[in-house]
């Protein structure tokens, strides 16, 4: 199933990456935590990868490394063929999973504030703003504040922020972590309609595993801290789908094999002993 | 950070304090600022004299009495208006604009009501207290969660248990705020009204010596004050603390 | 206006009726309390001669000028101490104690130091303020979420421009609040400042008043102090709804 066809067009790479952090201030031990890795990863240009894992695996390390908000303690990340080290390239759009929408400005120009930066001509903006609130569905909520939204709206706000600069690399740190389920299968969907559209990569992490099954081309399910992939798992889903698929057959084989992977290591992480005997039964 | 080294540094801010106040010695001469080390030895010497303790005492019968008044006044409103709806209202922006007011120009209109005596300056303290105090009271039962009155229903409690074991040890943290702050406020007010027109206390010492050119006394008053104060807040906040985590 | 609005208005103005009716039937003596249309006929007439003026330019000046001294010193001091964080843990039990220790006991000592100038004034206006625009400050900047931090950096933003567009409008309700403080803490200190020692001002005319036994231009004087103080507090306030409803409603 690790398919990996010959010619492929590599468009993000880890090699060997690891993340070790030096001891928390006030956490007693001195002993530096290992938090990631080692993870080698190719991401192909246009394939919407997901990443499942138990809390605390370090998935959020890993997006933040490759997005090069966070150093990587030993090996290499590249984006389109340049090192990332330290600061976050060009092309990369980062949506996190707190609310970071701007409550003092108005969602328009929440959704502006990126362009504004990168001195883009009024008209132009104005232009590209609208499209992306029209494409999130906030039309009718430009002159709101996000304060007047939901949860799932402002996070639409953050997405709309995103993608207004047409990043060629969306990461998506487990975004709808915070929504009930069904805001969750529709904002899924919301999220593919985004991939086909702009024909980015997408990095999706997540911890529920029906979104990854249903969302992905490919499926990194995550190890207990320090985080490895223990699977990739290929879905093999067409471009063209959406939340329905929820109801295939494959959908629950995959859900299915994601969770037989995934179950100790969330034991694991949950800090269970006796892992091996309660993974066993 | 270890609880060692951050005592040490605000030890050493103490410490810097004191050569401040050497440095402010040198610069403004000996009438107007005596050096630390002579008036700690003034403040040993003169703070069992019959006249400092007559002064403390005043300040303290003073402090106490209305500190009594602060707390009977401002607990009774806050209970009200927290407990009917529409007295808080209609009071908490009387209150809270009053509260904001600087208090000291209602000052000459106490003085005509209570006179020059002892009952001005305790009803221009209670001023001040009563309304901290009114308004915390008032904000701690308005925060008790409705779910605990329904709990104490599904429990089947007595209206008089209602209030004791559920009511008052929910809402009693945050009153006691209410009486910190009202503690603090009503010293402050105290000490105005003996600075004003007054023979007695502390504040009416600190004048006298400014017209005397008396400056190790007023700064060995204004330590004593500090002090006491300091210590008085810092017990508040230790019982304070004990019951936010019941 | 809202019902309970309404309500507050009859409150306020059958207290106020209850009074004049008081001193108007002599259950007051107009020693003690004057009529409250007195207060307001008096301080009519003690504006229109224009005798006050030096004093309320004066008075209103010191103000505006202590409040604006420990706004900006304040959120400066808050800024650097923010960046320092051993120093702030050790002016940490400073802070808590501050308020509750009788600071404007100093006032005797600066004049002491200084004379019966405007420094004393200034000073211990600005001590009494300025320790609760740091605290604001502080406060701030510790409410700035660490996400945004993240965002700039996404957006590839520079220290400066992170500060500007991002920390500065997310601690800016914090900020608010400690320049309602220092504006609340300027009057006071400034008011009892003059009050109990000074050569002018309008604390002092009513000190002055007092002592004279001249009640009408006492009660003038209070009742325009009140009006003053209320006014200022009642226009940060209503800016203070304006930002916060469109800012945090409905926001946990």
């Amino acid at each position: 199933m690790n398919a990996a066809p010959v010619q492929r067009d590599v468009h993000a790479e880890l090699k060997g990456v690891t993340r070790i952090y030096s001891a928390v201030p006030g956490a007693g031990a001195k002993l530096p935590v290992p938090a990631l890795g080692p993870i080698d990863l190719d991401l192909v240009r246009g394939e919407f990868f997901a990443v499942v894992g138990p809390s605390g695996c370090g998935k959020s390390t890993f997006l933040e490394v490759l997005a090069g908000l966070q150093k990587p303690s030993a090996g290499s990340v590249s984006f389109e063929g340049k090192p990332v080290s330290g600061q976050v390239p060009e092309g990369i759009g980062v949506v996190f999973q707190e609310d970071a929408s701007f409550p003092w400005l108005t969602v328009w120009d929440n959704v502006a504030f990126g362009l504004r930066r990168n001195g883009v001509a009024a008209p132009e903006m104005r232009r590209r703003v609208e499209d992306a609130l029209a494409f999130m569905g906030l039309k009718d909520f430009a002159r709101a504040f996000p304060s007047q939204l939901s949860g799932g709206m402002r996070q639409r706000v953050c997405i709309a922020r995103t993608l207004v600069l047409q990043p060629r690399l969306i990461l998506l740190d487990e975004p709808f972590g915070a929504l009930d389920a069904q805001t969750r299968l529709l904002m899924g969907d919301e999220v593919l309609r985004l991939w086909r559209r702009t024909g980015a990569t997408v990095l999706l992490i997540t911890h529920a595993l029906d979104e990854a099954a249903m969302l992905a081309d490919r499926i990194g399910a995550m190890s207990a801290r320090p985080g490895r992939f223990i699977e990739v798992i290929a879905t093999g889903w067409p471009r063209e789908r959406d939340s329905t698929i929820v109801g295939a057959a494959a959908f629950g084989e995959i859900t299915g094999r994601l969770w037989e992977r995934l179950r100790g290591e969330s034991l694991k992480a949950l800090g269970h002993s006796d892992v091996a005997a309660l993974a066993a039964e | 950070m270890s609880t060692a080294r951050r005592t040490a540094d605000t030890l050493l801010l103490l410490a810097g304090l004191v050569v401040f106040w050497e440095i402010l010695h040198r610069a403004a001469g000996e009438t107007a600022m005596p050096a630390p080390l002579p008036t700690f030895a003034y403040l040993l010497h003169n703070l069992t004299t019959p006249r400092f303790i007559a002064n403390l005492t005043t300040t303290g019968l003073e402090l106490g009495y209305a500190l009594l008044l602060a707390y009977g006044i401002g607990l009774a409103i806050g209970v009200w208006l927290g407990a009917h709806r529409l007295s808080g209202a209609v009071g908490e922006p009387i209150l809270v604009s009053l509260y904001s007011l600087p208090k000291i120009t209602l000052y000459p209109v106490v003085l005509l009501i209570f006179g020059l005596g002892i009952s001005g300056k305790v009803a221009f303290g209670a001023l001040h207290g009563v309304l901290p105090v009114a308004l915390l009271t008032m904000g701690a039962i308005r925060a008790i969660p409705p779910v605990y009155l329904r709990a104490a229903r599904a429990l089947q409690l007595s209206p008089w248990q209602t209030i004791t074991i559920v009511l008052l040890p929910a809402a009693l943290p945050e009153v006691f705020t209410g009486l910190r702050i009202g503690f603090t406020v009503t010293l402050l007010g105290v000490l105005l009204g003996e600075m004003f027109a007054s023979k007695e206390g502390l504040g009416a010492m600190i004048i006298d010596a400014l017209q005397l050119v008396q400056g190790e006394e007023m700064m060995t008053v204004a330590i004593v004050l500090f002090a006491f104060a300091a210590l008085a807040n810092g017990l508040l906040f230790f019982v304070e603390h004990r019951l936010r985590r019941v | 206006m809202t019902r309970v609005g309404l309500i507050r208005l009859v409150v306020i103005a059958a207290l106020i009726g209850a009074l004049e009716l008081a001193c108007r039937t002599g259950l007051i003596d107009h020693r003690i309390i004057i009529a409250p249309s007195e207060m307001a006929s008096a301080l009519w007439t003690l504006l229109a001669s224009g005798s006050l003026d030096a004093d309320i330019a004066r008075t209103l000046g010191l103000i505006g000028l202590v409040t604006a001294l420990s706004i900006v010193l304040g959120f400066a001091a808050g800024v650097a101490i923010h960046a320092l964080p051993r120093l702030r843990e050790a002016l940490d039990p400073f802070f808590a104690t501050y308020y509750a220790v009788p600071v404007f006991i100093f006032y005797p000592v600066l004049i002491a130091i200084f004379g019966l100038t405007l420094m004393p004034i200034v000073l211990i206006g600005v001590s009494t303020a300025i320790v609760a625009m740091i605290i604001a400050t502080l406060n701030g900047l510790d409410r700035v979420p660490r996400v945004l931090g993240k965002v700039a950096r996404v957006h590839r933003l520079g220290r400066i421009a992170t500060a500007l567009q991002l920390q500065l409008p997310a601690a800016a309700p914090y900020l608010f609040t400690g320049i309602k403080l220092a504006v609340s803490y300027g009057f006071i200190a400034v008011i009892a400042a003059e009050f109990i020692l000074s050569p002018a001002g309008l604390g002092r005319d009513i000190a002055d008043a007092y002592a004279d036994f001249n009640n009408r231009r006492m009660y003038a004087l209070i009742l325009f102090l009140l009006v003053v103080a209320t006014l200022v507090n009642a226009v940060l306030h209503s800016l203070d709804m304006r930002f916060a409803a469109r800012r945090s409603g409905g926001r946990a």
